[in-house]
């Protein structure tokens, strides 16, 4: 996230985002929605409902094929009025999703925003296809999409974004909406500024904890989810290869006379077990997908982490400047040259100035210190409001990690434990089917 | 259950020392040396050459008696293998095993007797019993050499494997109401070492089992005319079953090499859960209870796949040989029938010339020769019935031959079917109820884990609560 690119550019830091301004406007709004409702989903209903293919003409106009995703909503009233009217609907496909996502990434930049499912399959075993158009990669997709927009509508701060809810209500013209916000600008300084390298002197200190434990999390959770890929498929071929059990057992019953039926059922269930495999190891998929969401997840607490110091550094930019024209205003009062500057040079080898234009200067400079304070004010204040809320929102997004994962791990317990009562169950199964034998 | 041993047929064989010892140094295919042993003793079966052979092959059945369903319940000798050790002489570097035998039978002179045999004794004890049996089934000897392209000869699991397959050869052929009559046995449990190299010597010479060898040969390539029904569907079966059975044994092997494979993977994993847990607080304890969950998972799955190694592998593999046996076994009674067809179509070929009147060549020669037409016709026909009675004789003999093999081999099926039947039929028993334990106890490792983390949301309620 530190590769810059090429220079110390600084010079765009200013208007990446919202004013100060703008931003205790938002706040304030914020508290008032908060009190009118905590999430979105209190008022309507939203599922991603099916994928469908299209196919159509894309930027450089050539013929391709996308997947659209169907998105339902329903007001919650309407339900419990007994009638169960239809669900409004409308199609979106996986860029409108990243669309709305980067959109919001400018707009809200303390919150952590929920994490897209991934673009492509990117950890994949042999029986885990690579393929977008694979239908179980659709599907877990469109589950994770799902997902997507029930965790900006229950987040006390997103829900409440006009952009969101009319990509959840109007098919048409939302594109165009969203380019009409001037997000995209935004977005590219941002960028821009995210890459840049510069040295915070004072972050503060849970930041940069942030920050390193996400990079740890993004590590871990990486090779965690690489080395379960690969126990999967080990147990996929454990599993399958008993599958030639049932074929030879049949085989081998047929020119048995005794031994026959024993034989015979016994190879049902080694069948049994070898088919067992897939709709296990199609559970354990889900289990993976929420430690990806996760580890999606990282991007986002880092880029608040960077958001932080782009702040703080800005801060301290602004004091520095500061600090340096009371010095110089300071040493045009006193007539000390304590600094080394051009001007001192020239003035030593030209002549010193006249008293009206040091009267000049110095105007110039209490206009520019006046300027300078309030300048640091603000950025004071804006770095303050910018702590204050991201970290509310890193708290809440602490409580939900927690509480996701362990769900998560309860529920990869509970996956074992049905395959071992199905592994008992096949296995005392054949047991009775070789006693007979 | 009577047994009398008497000095049994085993005409006794040279031991092709030579060989042997040069298959045991080289890495020969293993297959191809039981091959060369059971090659050169096969009609040595009923040997009637052998003037000094008391009885013939027929009254010995009647010595040992034949029962059809003994089971083990008066069993009057118990034999282990075990203590392997390794010698080493300035040639060779070999094993020898301890054979203890502990016996009230008659023919014993002693109640217990304590031996050291090799691997070479064994092969040579087997060659004893299938040239003197040779349509009986002798259960098989452990191969040469465990795995093709294995280099480690001594490593303890091999060892163990193999005196583990000794084991059950010897105690097979104790079970057995013929072969353990045999004096061959007899000498193979109780000779010291020097006494067992002498007995070795002592047989028909090497000319004589290459006169065998040829007759042997010339006899499969003739193959048998009329061979009954009955053998021939064994025949078929044991095709069949031979396919079956070395299609198992590769099926069981590749299922270790998966389990094994995805036990290395599993060994990986777990830790990975801990190094996570250092990262977090909340989640930490949670996130080391998978692990070690994970972990313990590992050590069963490391005991269910030795219990398949060393329960299942080694018995299919077992009976992978035996369908190879009872190949060779069939292969020797359709020799044996096919020479008395041969004799019996000499015979007839003789009583046609002998009834076939004139244009003899002879015959004109003779007359030629100014012979007497009258006598010498009467002298070729005297000749001629001569080598018909010599004939009918050895048909006889032969007929008897015939017959007795045939018997045996059909009492013997029967028991070597039930004797498979039990073996794979247990062997199958024990791993499906080991794998029902592996899965118990796996159940129970994650269903404890389940439980530690059920119960922590009492301790939570207060957190939940907080805004």
């Amino acid at each position: 996230m530190m590769a810059d690119s090429g220079s110390e550019e600084i010079a765009v830091i200013g208007n990446t985002d919202l004013t100060s301004a703008e931003l205790e406007n938002n706040i304030k709004n914020t508290m008032v929605e908060i009190e009118k409702w905590t999430s979105l989903l209190r008022k309507m209903e939203i599922s991603v409902g099916e994928a469908e293919k299209r196919t159509g003409k894309n930027t450089v106009n050539m013929q391709e094929i996308y997947t659209v995703y169907l998105i339902e909503t329903r007001p919650v009233d309407a339900v419990t009025e007994g009638i169960i009217p239809a669900p409004d609907s409308l199609w979106r496909r996986y860029s409108e999703f990243e669309l709305l996502r980067n959109y919001l990434l400018v707009t809200y930049p303390f919150v952590v925003v929920a994490p897209l499912p991934e673009k492509r399959a990117e950890i994949v075993w042999h029986k885990l296809s690579a393929d977008n158009m694979d239908p179980d990669f659709v599907e877990r997709r469109r589950v994770g999409l799902e997902n997507f927009l029930l965790r900006l509508a229950s987040h006390p701060v997103l829900c409440n974004d006009k952009i969101f809810y009319i990509f959840l209500t109007e098919e048409k013209g939302w594109k165009e909406m969203v380019y009409e916000t001037g997000f995209q600008a935004k977005a590219d300084s941002r960028l821009k500024a995210m890459n840049a390298a510069f040295r915070v002197k004072n972050p503060d200190k849970r930041f940069t904890e942030l920050k390193h434990y996400s990079d740890e999390l993004q590590a871990v959770v990486s090779q965690l989810l690489r080395v379960r890929a690969r126990v999967a498929d080990r147990l996929y071929g454990v599993y399958k290869v008993h599958g030639n059990y049932g074929r030879v057992f049949s085989e081998w019953s047929a020119i048995e006379k005794e031994m026959g039926d024993g034989l015979q059922s016994a190879g049902h269930h080694m069948d049994a077990y070898a088919a067992s495999v897939d709709d296990i190891l199609e559970e354990e998929e889900h289990y993976a997908d929420q430690l990806k969401e996760y580890l999606f997840y990282t991007e986002a607490l880092r880029a608040v982490c960077r958001k932080h110091e782009l702040t703080q550094f800005e801060l301290e930019m602004a004091a520095q400047d500061l600090a340096s024209k009371k010095q110089q205003k300071e040493e045009l009062v006193t007539g000390t040259v304590r600094t080394f500057s051009l001007k001192g040079m020239t003035s030593k080898l030209f002549g010193q100035e006249t008293a009206e234009q040091r009267e000049a200067k110095l105007q110039v400079l209490e206009q520019q210190i006046e300027e300078g304070e309030e300048a640091v004010k603000e950025k004071n204040t804006e770095s303050d409001e910018f702590v204050k809320t991201a970290w509310i929102d890193i708290e809440h997004f602490k409580d939900q990690k927690d509480r996701d994962l362990k769900e998560a791990l309860i529920s990869y317990a509970i996956m074992q434990i049905s395959r071992c009562k199905k592994g008992i169950q096949v296995w005392t199964n054949a047991k009775e089917c070789f006693n007979k034998m | 259950m009577s047994r009398t041993i008497d000095a049994v047929v085993s005409p006794t064989q040279t031991n092709t020392i030579p060989a042997d010892i040069s298959g045991q140094m080289l890495d020969l295919d293993e297959d191809d040396d039981l091959e060369v042993f059971s090659k050169d003793l096969t009609l040595a079966d009923g040997n009637m050459f052998n003037a000094s052979m008391p009885t013939s092959p027929g009254s010995m059945v009647n010595q040992c008696k034949f029962e059809e369903d003994e089971e083990s319940d008066s069993k009057d000798i118990f034999i282990t293998v075990d203590n392997p050790e390794s010698h080493v002489t300035a040639i060779e570097t070999f094993i020898t095993y301890r054979v203890l035998t502990k016996t009230t039978r008659s023919e014993f002179d002693n109640s217990e007797y304590e031996v050291r045999r090799r691997y070479q004794d064994f092969l040579w004890l087997k060659g004893k019993l299938e040239d003197a049996h040779s349509t009986l089934i002798v259960h098989p000897l452990p191969e040469k050499f465990v795995v093709k392209g294995m280099v480690e000869r001594f490593n303890g699991d091999f060892i163990e494997t193999r005196r583990k397959a000794l084991h059950k050869f010897l105690n097979r052929i104790a079970d057995h109401p013929i072969l353990s009559c045999s004096e061959d046995f007899k000498v193979f449990l109780s000779a010291q070492a020097w006494e067992l190299t002498t007995y070795k010597k002592q047989g028909p010479g090497f000319l004589s089992r290459m006169g065998e060898t040829v007759r042997a040969v010339a006899n499969s390539v003739r193959g048998v005319k009329n061979r009954p029904e009955e053998f021939t569907a064994i025949q078929e079966y044991v095709e069949d079953f031979s396919n079956k059975i070395g299609s198992l044994d590769k099926v069981t092997q590749r299922i270790v090499k998966e389990q094994k494979e995805y036990l290395e993977e599993l060994k990986e994993y777990g830790p990975t859960y801990t190094l996570w847990s250092g990262s977090e607080e909340e989640l930490a304890e949670q996130l080391k209870g998978v692990a070690g969950c994970i972990e313990r998972c590992c050590k069963e799955t490391e005991e269910q796949v030795g219990h398949l190694s060393d329960t299942l592998v080694p018995v299919l593999h077992e009976y992978v040989l035996c369908a190879e046996t009872l190949k060779a076994v069939l292969r020797r009674r359709d020799n044996i029938q096919a020479e008395f067809e041969a004799k019996n179509e000499a015979l007839a070929t003789k009583k046609v010339d002998r009834d076939a009147e004139s244009s003899d060549l002879g015959f004109v020669w003779g007359s030629l020769l100014g012979k007497n037409p009258e006598e010498a016709r009467h002298q070729r026909q005297e000749r001629l019935d001569g080598e018909i009675e010599e004939l009918k004789e050895e048909i006889d003999k032969l007929e008897d031959r015939v017959e007795w093999a045939n018997n045996a081999l059909k009492g013997d099926w029967g028991r070597w079917q039930r004797s498979m039947r039990g073996d794979l039929k247990s062997a199958f028993l024990s791993t499906a109820e080991k794998n029902v334990d592996y899965y118990e106890k796996c159940l129970a490792v994650w269903e404890t884990f389940l439980l530690s983390q059920r119960t922590e949301p009492s301790e939570e309620t207060d957190r939940d609560n907080t805004p």
